[in-house]
């Protein structure tokens, strides 16, 4: 006779609010990147840097509103997702801030423009902008489960969100990718915000549907094979994922959301058929797109053999792709195991998109191998607090869409320092929190506000189990 | 700046780095070794098969050939779960998977009710010949009730019918 397994539950044994631990690590958080801005001003200028005390003030200031309206609105949430983006997004302005030093940075940004103009600034507004984003996702979505009535909604905006770059006169082509939409003076990156429209999305459809993905299918060859009828959904995005790659030349947002549904729909019904057939399809799409779209094929060359096709590059394009391959490679191959310290490095070689799309190349030569392992250790230790906020939530949709977002996290995260390092072709997407761009920052914030508040309802406590029924009588109903 | 300070520098902000990672591994220590997992059937397995001799026994004989069907071939409209939709157990699911299931206060029932007014044996639920979902009151103090009406035979259960024994109401669900 088959034993009930159905009912398991998980839960910590601890006391459930950890507001001051978070307080104590946020501390800790907020002083390792003043610290780095003091190592790197000694390494540049040899003079204690100037702005430090802003700096360490201003990050002190945002990580102190956002815990005050943690403490207030979210009390039982994850004690670590906090400080552990603080970090990442304090480190981030640092590097940046580093980089706005370098002069060799400053002279191409000269040549090239007339002008240059430092980032970190803007990047600290973003932050700002970020942490009111965070403060706003956790003022007013006092429970997640609402989300699950704009299903169908969100899909439309996320649909929208994808295809703005598109429309003419709004869209901009930058550098090859056109992931940007232009409005009064600020760029903004919409498939950042897609990510989280879409998680919110897949949750609400799949939590549906996912009885009839699972159980209707037949056994074949050890795999589970849907119906023809429910194969709808994963065509569909795909397709939808191949017409990004297409007609925006994006390889990263197009496995970004094509890997994301994969994965949700994996953990909704637990068939493995769906990784297989998912990798196969994509594996399909990208050697497809791969060997025609020009952008894309240059990537992949650059991938292939960095060094060998600087010199059978045949356009200006793949010349620029392979040059910033085999910077970033040499820039991480100096940094050796312990680098080169803060502010020492030569990773403004890579003259273009140092501080966006290869701020990892500046990790991996000014703090070596041990510093981008603490780096991917940072955001492998977000993914786990969300895959365990998703362990411990009570509902379907919370479960799904907190498994939605992380694993998005994750996937970027492989997608980008997998691109920097030559594991895969490099796509234009930015390291979360560390990269400069605001569009990536907020929709991070806003990412980790959602997670939060999944965790909080998730980790209140339950509550307490009454003593053994055998100790009393049986009660008799009078009427 | 020294090339020492620099390097020591360097190093210590690398120590520093690890340090935290360390610290924040050691918050999350509980979640590595101190989780709870709670198998609320497990606890009784031990009573099980002599409770199911008894009921061999006593119930139809058609269970004891009736294997649990796999999930993917069960009948279409057929009831996969059972659900607690009120009382203090309210959340709880069990898999149907061909099993009789027991309710009432006895520490090996299946489904161990928390309830004054529930009989220790109180009612069973089981599959008959065809599949389809009985639900019989063991001669409980109280009774059990299928929607308004008190049990006094072994009936069927329709899918989303209201079962309630004291305050705890279930329900089959597909």
């Amino acid at each position: 006779m088959s034993v009930v397994t159905n009912t398991t539950t998980i839960g910590a044994i601890e006391a459930p609010s950890r507001r001051n631990t978070e307080l104590a690590l946020l501390a800790f958080a907020v002083a390792i990147p003043v610290f780095a801005y003091l190592n790197v001003g000694l390494a540049i200028d040899g003079k204690v840097p100037a702005g430090m005390a802003g700096y360490g003030l201003g990050l002190a200031l945002l990580a102190g509103v956002a815990h005050l309206v943690v403490r207030k609105w979210a009390p039982y949430s994850d004690p670590l997702l906090l400080p552990l983006a603080t970090l990442l997004n304090g480190m981030g302005l640092v590097l940046i801030w580093r980089l706005d030093q370098s002069p060799r940075l400053i002279a191409t940004s000269m040549r090239l423009y007339k002008s240059f103009s430092p980032d970190a600034p803007s990047q600290m507004m973003y932050s700002a902008v970020g942490i009111a984003m965070f403060v706003g996702v956790l003022l007013l979505l006092k429970d997640h489960r609402v989300l699950q009535r704009y299903t169908y909604i969100s899909m439309v905006v996320s649909l929208v969100l994808l295809l703005l770059p598109l429309v003419p006169g709004l869209g901009a082509d930058v550098f090859g990718a056109k992931i940007w939409i232009r409005v009064g003076g600020f760029s903004i990156q919409p498939g950042e915000f897609a990510k989280l429209v879409l998680a919110v999305f897949f949750s609400g459809y799949l939590m549906v549907k996912r009885d009839a993905l699972a159980l209707a299918s037949r056994r074949f060859m050890g795999l589970y094979l849907p119906r023809g009828r429910d194969l709808g959904p994963i065509l569909t995005i795909w397709a939808v994922s191949l017409l990004i790659l297409v007609f925006e030349n994006d390889l990263g947002t197009s496995l970004l959301f094509f890997g994301m549904f994969v994965i949700m729909l994996y953990v909704a019904t637990e068939r493995t058929s769906w990784i297989v057939m998912g990798l196969l399809m994509a594996v399909a799409g990208a050697a497809v797109v791969g060997s025609t779209a020009s952008h894309v094929k240059s990537r992949v060359a650059a991938w292939l053999d960095p060094f060998g096709c600087l010199e059978t590059a045949t356009d200006q394009n793949m010349l620029n792709a392979c040059d910033q391959m085999t910077q970033v490679l040499m820039s991480f191959g100096s940094g050796g195991i312990l680098g080169t310290g803060l502010g020492q490095g030569n990773s403004d070689l890579i003259s273009f998109a140092a501080n966006s799309d290869f701020i990892f190349a500046t990790v991996g030569e000014e703090l070596g191998l041990a510093g981008v392992m603490v780096f991917l250790l940072l955001y492998g230790l977000i993914v786990e607090r969300g895959i365990r906020t998703a362990l411990a939530a009570r509902d379907p949709f919370g479960k799904l869409l907190a498994m939605g977002l992380s694993g998005a996290f994750a996937l970027q995260i492989f997608v980008v320092a997998g691109g920097v390092m030559g594991l895969i072709p490099l796509t234009g997407m930015t390291m979360p929190f560390l990269a400069y761009g605001g569009s990536s920052v907020i929709a991070n914030w806003a990412l980790i506000g959602i997670l939060i508040r999944i965790s909080d309802t998730a980790r209140r406590p339950a509550p307490a189990p009454a003593p053994s029924p055998d100790a009393e009588m049986t009660q008799v109903v009078r009427p | 700046m020294s090339e020492l300070t620099l390097t020591v520098m360097r190093l210590g902000f690398l120590a520093v780095l690890w340090l935290f990672v360390i610290v924040a591994v050691q918050v999350i220590r509980s979640d590595l070794f101190g989780t709870r997992v709670t198998q609320r059937g497990s606890r009784r397995q031990d009573a099980r098969p002599q409770q199911n001799t008894r009921q061999q026994a006593a119930a139809p004989p058609q269970q004891r050939g009736q294997q649990p069907p796999a999930g993917g071939r069960q009948r279409r409209g057929a009831p996969t779960k059972l659900v607690v939709s009120e009382g203090t157990l309210t959340g709880t699911t069990v898999a149907l998977q061909g099993q009789t299931i027991t309710l009432g206060r006895a520490h090996d029932s299946t489904i161990v009710l928390d309830d004054d007014y529930a009989s220790s044996r109180h009612a069973r639920i089981y599959p008959d010949r065809d599949g389809q979902w009985i639900v019989e009151d063991l001669g409980s103090t109280n009774g059990t009730y299928l929607d308004r009406t008190r049990l006094t035979t072994a009936t069927p259960i329709p899918l989303g019918a209201p079962i309630r024994i004291g305050k705890t109401v279930i329900e089959l669900r597909k």
